[in-house]
């Protein structure tokens, strides 16, 4: 059992009659000689991970090692100067927290899980643990989700590119808004198809977001761009799962975002030598991280 | 390469903040590790390109020091590994320096042993807390610890290839792949063998006994 392309998934799925997770269970029992309980297991550990470092971001007093970032993820969910505290609703708001909260954790050299790199690490657990909550979802069920979004992930990974200095944004939080969105359409009893709809349509929505982070560092803007990609994944599977469909299929979008992540000029690939790192604001913060 | 795991699109899990600057630079880190079988007492590390232009802002001074210290990197103790350091009197120095044509995220690491001896580990981070180690000891070779990794270093003389190879198969070790490496002939050369199994102790002695093998070394990365 192998697959290489959205395309051969679903059409496995429809012939096998097996979920994502499912098939992706069965690849990695076939190629890396894993049994099904030790899957499991390991993906169960990655969940703590996430957990605790979702927890730790709305109880503890977080500062990234430059000072740059922190607190964000505890503002926003204790937040009660807004009437009811919220805006965008009780599950965005969880969602735009809790994956603010893990970036938080990843640049104050806490623990947590690649996903699928450490600048993007926010949106998987933010949108699945807000989600957890608000459905009163099993543990079960989350890891499932974990297992759907790896194998979307798998997808870019062949085909594509999820390092931010070879793809820019797009490739890093764009792939996890993606494998998370695919992912809740799976746990909220979509069928295969809708989850690369909502795949496609997270990718699609942040096309040739760059990367420029301020003074190199994995803080600003990363943080604010993994609430955009949990706010994302979520709007995608919301309009998957109304029967809402991508016009371009996810593999495609796929090539897109490679040859639009080749297209981009260094600068603008993790160098921190171009957008915000290259603006007045983002070049003093770089001056006085580095000279201190 | 090998097929890409579910862990390897989800993961590593791993000190933050960065998989390339703090995951692998611990792992290329807990190489020296292996490499001076944990006898350390003065390590400098020269840092090249990114590496040397963000190491502070990235922990991978941490990470390095962590990895020297054989942590994984998702071990917590990262965080403190500069202080665990010196209280065991493990003394540390970062220098940035340009080590030439080589990937932007490179460290030189060289460890002075308790006996004075040294060893010199080379590595280039990635990506995704991947790694490539391409010199050891002044010789140019090539291996990513994605496989539990034996490095064996031996007189370059004929007939020594089998000798090695007859222990991991008496003790049922499959290799995957397997490369020798010499400075020149005749003189001191490396096998690096990787296999899909772990390659316990008492393979390790047995091959360290064969008349032309120097030492063996275990390099399992997480």
């Amino acid at each position: 059992m192998n697959f290489n392309s959205a395309r051969e998934i679903i059409d496995l799925s429809n012939s096998e009659g097996k979920k994502i997770y499912e098939l992706m269970i069965a690849r990695e029992t076939e190629l890396q000689g894993a049994t099904e309980a030790e899957i499991r297991k390991n993906m169960a550990r990655s969940l703590e991970i996430m957990k605790k470092a979702v927890e730790d971001s709305i109880t503890k007093d977080i500062k990234s090692i430059s000072g740059l970032i922190g607190g964000d993820a505890k503002k926003i969910y204790k937040n009660e100067s807004i009437k009811g505290g919220t805006i965008c609703g009780a599950m965005m708001k969880k969602a735009i927290a809790y994956s603010m909260g893990v970036l938080e954790v990843n640049a104050s050299m806490g623990k947590i899980v690649a996903a699928p790199t450490a600048g993007s690490s926010g949106i998987i657990p933010g949108t699945l643990i807000a989600l957890q909550e608000e459905y009163d979802l099993s543990e079960a069920v989350i890891i499932n989700a974990l297992i759907t979004s790896s194998a979307i992930g798998l997808i870019v990974s062949k085909n594509a590119t999820v390092a931010g200095a070879e793809g820019g944004c797009q490739a890093e939080t764009g792939t996890a808004a993606a494998m998370a969105a695919g992912a809740i359409v799976e746990m909220m009893g979509g069928t295969v198809e809708q989850s690369f709809h909502a795949a496609a349509t997270s990718l699609k929505n942040i096309l040739g977001l760059v990367c420029d982070p301020i003074a190199g560092l994995v803080e600003a803007p990363c943080e604010k761009r993994n609430a955009i990609g949990a706010s994302n994944a979520l709007i995608s599977a919301e309009m998957a799962l109304c029967g809402v469909e991508s016009i371009i299929p996810f593999d495609e979008v796929v090539d897109a975002m490679y040859k639009i992540g080749r297209s981009l000029p260094f600068e603008l690939k993790e160098t921190a030598l171009g957008g915000l790192a290259d603006t007045e604001t983002g070049r003093r913060i770089k001056k006085e991280i580095h000279n201190n | 390469m090998s097929e890409l795991s579910m862990f390897d699109v989800l993961g590593p899990n791993m000190i933050g903040p960065s998989s390339s600057h703090t995951a692998g630079a611990c792992r290329i880190g807990k190489v020296g590790n292996k490499m001076s079988k944990g006898d350390i007492s003065y390590v400098r590390f020269y840092l090249h390109g990114s590496f040397g232009q963000t190491y502070q802002g990235h922990g991978t001074d941490r990470a390095l020091v962590g990895g020297i210290l054989g942590f994984d990197p998702d071990d917590e103790r990262i965080v403190e590994s500069l202080n665990i350091a010196n209280n065991l009197g493990i003394k540390y120095e970062f220098i940035k320096k340009d080590l030439g044509d080589v990937h932007a995220n490179t460290v030189k690491i060289e460890i002075e042993k308790s006996d004075g001896e040294t060893v010199e580990v080379m590595g280039s981070s990635i990506g995704g807390g991947n790694i490539i180690i391409t010199r050891i000891n002044g010789l140019d070779l090539e291996f990513t610890g994605e496989y539990f990794t034996l490095v064996v270093p031996h007189i370059d003389r004929p007939g020594i290839v089998t000798k090695v190879t007859s222990v991991l198969a008496n003790h049922e070790i499959n290799i995957a792949f397997m490369k020798v490496y010499r400075h020149t002939r005749g003189k001191e050369a490396f096998m690096i063998i990787e296999s899909d199994n772990v390659v316990d102790q008492k393979t390790m002695d047995e091959i360290k006994a064969l008349n032309g093998v120097m030492n063996t070394y275990s390099i399992n990365l997480k």
